[in-house]
């Protein structure tokens, strides 16, 4: 299959490891991977932000550069969210709500490829190391998202897992609202930190790098030992 | 910034910054949690219930012209005189003109959010008249000159110490640290505001239309007691409490106290179809229904968020909402906080003045998924967002936006950005955290990871 | 124009544009597998919570909810040992003075007490209600999925009865169990239906509060005490 990556533009700059990962877990399997370089970002800000026509000036070219692939995937599930739940709703009544929905189905978040399209979970990875996962809430209530993640960690070699509290209560990340509101993310942060450093992991996985940004921001700032890792850079190690 | 929003702002910064206020909530909601799944395990599909209930309500609310004049017929047709308020003001002035009629003195009210939304106990205070709130949580609001903190749970913030401090002040009462103590002491003195009073006040969760029936839900018999021992009853409604038929409270009764308070079935669910009838021996010989409209009917005109009239006041969204648990009730500013608040207080009290509570969401979808009539909560608030900037766009944020979108969609630029964002990125480090820092929102309280030497592109780039 | 008029005018005019089905909204993932479509409501009673199919399983969920509940719940196989029950009470809890209604159930029950009765029946003074030390009454249902007791002004000796004194005494017959509140409702309309009674109260356990902390108090405006006898062949 050839698989076309959507790598998210703070990925691309800050976490380059986690693209890298997909690609060598992907192509491992036996798959052909292609990057179109000139896409960059899902317009997800403008859009969540209540600017629909300046979202749809970066969505537009994504959409029609996307929309005849095999299959794209995305390392997180909140871009994944927008890309396949919201471009139908942000593109509705226009001319490329056809492409739109289209390209809706070929979408897939990274564990979920792994896990439902292409049945897999067990990807011979070995991390030794007690982790526990923070669920995206985009991944998790839009694109329903729970069980993949597990069941790929549970067949990593070596890993210990174990769940914190209220791991389905968002991180406070919440795009520019972390920006806007940044007394009530950083509180929030700050509870699901406390929460994800009682379980006594060494990490906290997610398969959305946005909300592991704003917790590592915050567990470096508190100079915490707990780390955070991407699930992709989790599933790369052998 | 318009006054809501900053106070909104220093109200955020003030109880984020309390952890002793956080902490307080967070175990309040905890022990909700508990019982709350508790109780949803008994349900043979909860899922299954939602839906029905959603689809009931959708019922009710799309054809409202059509029950709401049954439910007002079927209650006259039985002696009780119903009112009609398009406004606040017209809903004061006629409780008023009730009470006023009545040359009453004293009045006990049970808990209603309708008679905060109109602010009603201000309105007969001014007019002279005193107003007992008989729900716990309430009289405690009421007495510290607070509105509730919850729509459903008005004095969570409280500590019994708090409560004992104020039943000490307010009412000469003994200081105990024992909350059945303290219930008590209440009791005690509301017992004989009801013996007393002429006017009972009450709200309503659910309007029968099939049967004219108003249900009214508590756990106390406050509402009870309200509605038996004064001689003149008045009940305050808004227009979307409309259910078709009675055995839809079969569905509804248990669904609102299991999402709202983790309880199988509320203590007390009662439906009242008129004053007191021939051949009974006691009741109100007066019985008012008040409807109000207050904006309820332009909400309704916007199908894409009509089903935010669905909402039955459990208070669930609020319970699970990250945003509630840690800026708390108060900070709103409004009579319904938390989700449903941030969605209708735009419609009800003006979109651009409070279209920051739309934006104050991380948009987790937390209060969709426990909403037990399904109202698209989450997404209302972004719908909200959008209408705001449709109608009123910031200027900064538009030309951001566009500026970005035009960097984006240009590689070379935005090749030429990235590397002038990596070369510049040592240079911010040094200014982090003060006024220089364009970042400072973010790196007032997090570190921002490094800008990597290789981008992923570029890895991509040089490996082929 | 009255403003009835208007706001039911407003009220068409809004809803001449139409709303998506509940569930119907985007990023609705998982669309409903079920058809509900508004009615009837017997078609949720499967989904909610089951209160048994034959009388021992509803009398066993009865008394599970009650445990819980805090209600003090007794299965007598008559009404003489329901007076025994009765006497049990009245001497435990010292009762000097009560209010009832006459009734089948609650004459037997006054008589057998032979306390001082207010009887609420032809009307009554709520200062002397207020020195009683229970109320006795009669019930319409017994409601096994959430352990509640259903009352009407009728059936209960009026609004007050059943909730000013500080200890509420129902009396069932055993036949006045129905297995859920949809069930209950149906009896309701069987029983009234047009002419209902004022009031129709849904009882579950004696008076409540967490209003403090979250800490369940018992005996916060109404009943401290909820005893519900159930009685086999009365």
């Amino acid at each position: 299959m050839t698989i076309t990556l959507f790598i998210p533009c703070f990925v691309d700059s800050l976490f380059p490891n986690v693209g890298i990962s997909m690609v060598r877990i992907l192509e491992r399997l036996g798959h052909r991977v292609v990057c179109p370089e000139d896409v960059a970002c899902c317009g997800q800000p403008a859009f969540n932000s209540g600017y629909w026509p300046e979202a749809r000036l970066v969505a537009e070219p994504v959409l029609n550069r996307l929309k005849d692939s095999e299959a794209v995937v995305i390392a997180s599930g909140s871009c994944g969210a927008m890309l396949k739940v919201f471009y139908p709703q942000l593109f509705a009544g226009l001319p490329q709500e056809a492409a739109a929905k289209h390209l809706s189905d070929q979408v897939w978040e990274f564990s979920d490829f792994l896990v439902n399209k292409l049945g897999i979970t067990d990807l011979g990875a070995r991390f030794p190391a007690k982790v526990t996962f923070h669920d995206g809430c985009h991944g998790l209530r839009e694109l329903g998202i729970k069980t993949g993640p597990r069941r790929l960690l549970e067949k990593v070699q070596g890993l210990e897992f174990v769940e914190m509290a209220d791991c389905e209560t968002c991180c406070g990340f919440g795009g520019t609202f972390a920006a806007k509101f940044p007394m009530i993310s950083t509180a929030m942060g700050e509870v699901k930190c406390t929460n994800a450093t009682a379980t006594g992991a060494d990490y906290i996985v997610s398969n959305d790098s946005s909300c592991l940004m704003h917790l590592q921001g915050l567990l470096s700032r508190q100079t915490s030992a707990v780390k955070t890792i991407h699930l992709a850079e989790v599933l790369v190690q052998q | 910034m318009t006054s809501a929003y900053s106070e909104f702002v220093s109200q955020a910064r003030r109880i984020t910054k309390d952890l002793r206020h956080r902490g307080l909530i967070q175990t309040a909601l905890r022990k909700y949690e508990t019982a709350r799944d508790r109780k949803k395990s008994a349900y043979q599909d909860w899922q299954a219930a939602r839906q029905a209930a959603a689809e009931t309500k959708w019922d009710a609310i799309n054809h409202l012209d059509t029950y709401l004049a049954e439910f007002a017929d079927k209650l006259e047709s039985r002696g009780t005189k119903v009112h009609w308020a398009s406004t606040a003001e017209q809903a004061r002035n006629i409780i008023l003109g009730i009470i006023q009629g009545k040359k009453a003195r004293s009045i006990i009210k049970s808990k209603a959010m309708t008679a905060e939304e109109i602010h009603l106990n201000d309105a007969m205070e001014k007019a002279g008249f005193e107003v007992v709130e008989s729900d716990l949580g309430e009289y405690i609001v009421q007495l510290r000159h607070e509105p509730p903190y919850h729509i459903v749970f008005p004095a969570m913030h409280l500590t019994r110490g708090d409560i004992s401090e104020l039943f000490q002040r307010e009412l000469g009462s003994e200081p105990t640290n024992e909350p059945e103590e303290l219930t008590m002491i209440a009791r005690r003195a509301l017992r004989q505001k009801y013996l007393q009073a002429d006017i009972g006040i009450t709200g309503a969760n659910f309007a029968v239309a099939e049967t004219g029936m108003v249900s009214i839900t508590e756990n106390e018999g406050n509402a009870r007691l309200t509605a038996a021992l004064p001689k003149t009853m008045i009940s305050l409604l808004g227009i979307e409490k409309i259910l078709p038929k009675m055995e839809d409270l079969a569905l509804f009764l248990p669904m609102l106290a299991t999402a709202g308070a983790g309880q199988t079935i509320t203590c007390y669910n009662t439906m009242y179809g008129g004053p007191r009838q021939a051949g009974e021996c006691d009741g109100p010989e007066e019985w008012h229904v008040v409807l109000l409209d207050n904006r309820r009917s332009e909400l309704l005109a916007d199908p894409e968020q009509r089903d935010a009239l669905h909402c039955i006041r459990c208070g669930a969204c609020l319970n699970v909402c990250p945003i509630f648990r840690n800026v708390g009730g108060h900070t709103y500013g409004t009579t319904y906080s938390g989700p449903i608040g941030s969605v209708i207080t735009p419609h009800l009290r003006g979109l651009q003045d409070w279209k920051h509570l739309s934006g104050s969401s991380s948009l987790c979808g937390a209060c969709t998924e426990a909403c037990p009539v399904k109202i698209d909560l989450h997404h209302h608030l972004l719908h909200n967002r959008r209408n705001a900037s449709v109608q009123q766009p910031s200027a900064i944020e538009r030309l951001a936006y566009r500026g970005f979108a035009f960097l984006i969609n240009r590689p070379g630029l935005y090749l030429f950005a990235k590397e002038m964002g990596r070369l510049l990125d040592p240079l911010r480090r040094m200014v982090q955290g003060t006024v220089l820092d364009p970042i400072k929102p973010w790196t007032a309280t997090r570190d921002l990871p490094p800008v990597a030497n290789e981008s992923f592109k570029e890895w991509w780039r040089n490996r082929k | 124009m009255t403003e009835r008029e208007k706001i039911l005018g407003r009220v068409r005019e809004a809803l001449t544009l139409s709303a998506p089905m509940p569930g119907a909204h985007h990023g609705e993932h998982q669309p409903s597998t079920f058809t509900f479509n508004g009615r009837p409501v017997q078609v949720a009673q499967q989904w909610l919570p089951d209160g048994g199919a034959t009388v021992a399983e509803q009398l066993e969920r009865f008394n599970i909810a009650s445990i819980e509940l805090k209600t003090d719940f007794h299965v007598v196989p008559s009404l003489a040992v329901a007076n025994v029950v009765l006497a049990t009470l009245r001497d435990g809890c010292g009762w000097k003075k009560i209010a009832a209604h006459h009734g089948p159930l609650t004459d037997a029950a006054v008589t057998a007490l032979g306390l001082p009765t207010l009887f609420t029946d032809a009307g009554y003074s709520p200062v002397e209600m207020e020195t009683c030390d229970a109320g006795i009454s009669g019930c319409d249902a017994l409601v096994a999925q959430t352990g509640s007791v259903i009352v009407t002004n009728q059936s209960a000796g009026g609004r007050a009865l059943s909730v000013l004194p500080p200890h509420h005494v129902v009396l069932a017959r055993q036949d006045q169990l129905v297995r859920d509140l949809t069930e209950g409702y149906a009896l309701i309309q069987r029983l009234y239906a047009p002419k209902y009674p004022s009031m129709i109260s849904v009882i579950t356990g004696p008076s409540r509060t967490g209003d403090i902390e979250r800490i369940l108090v018992l005996g916060a405006h109404g009943p401290k005490k909820l005893t519900v006898i159930c009685i086999a062949n009365p």
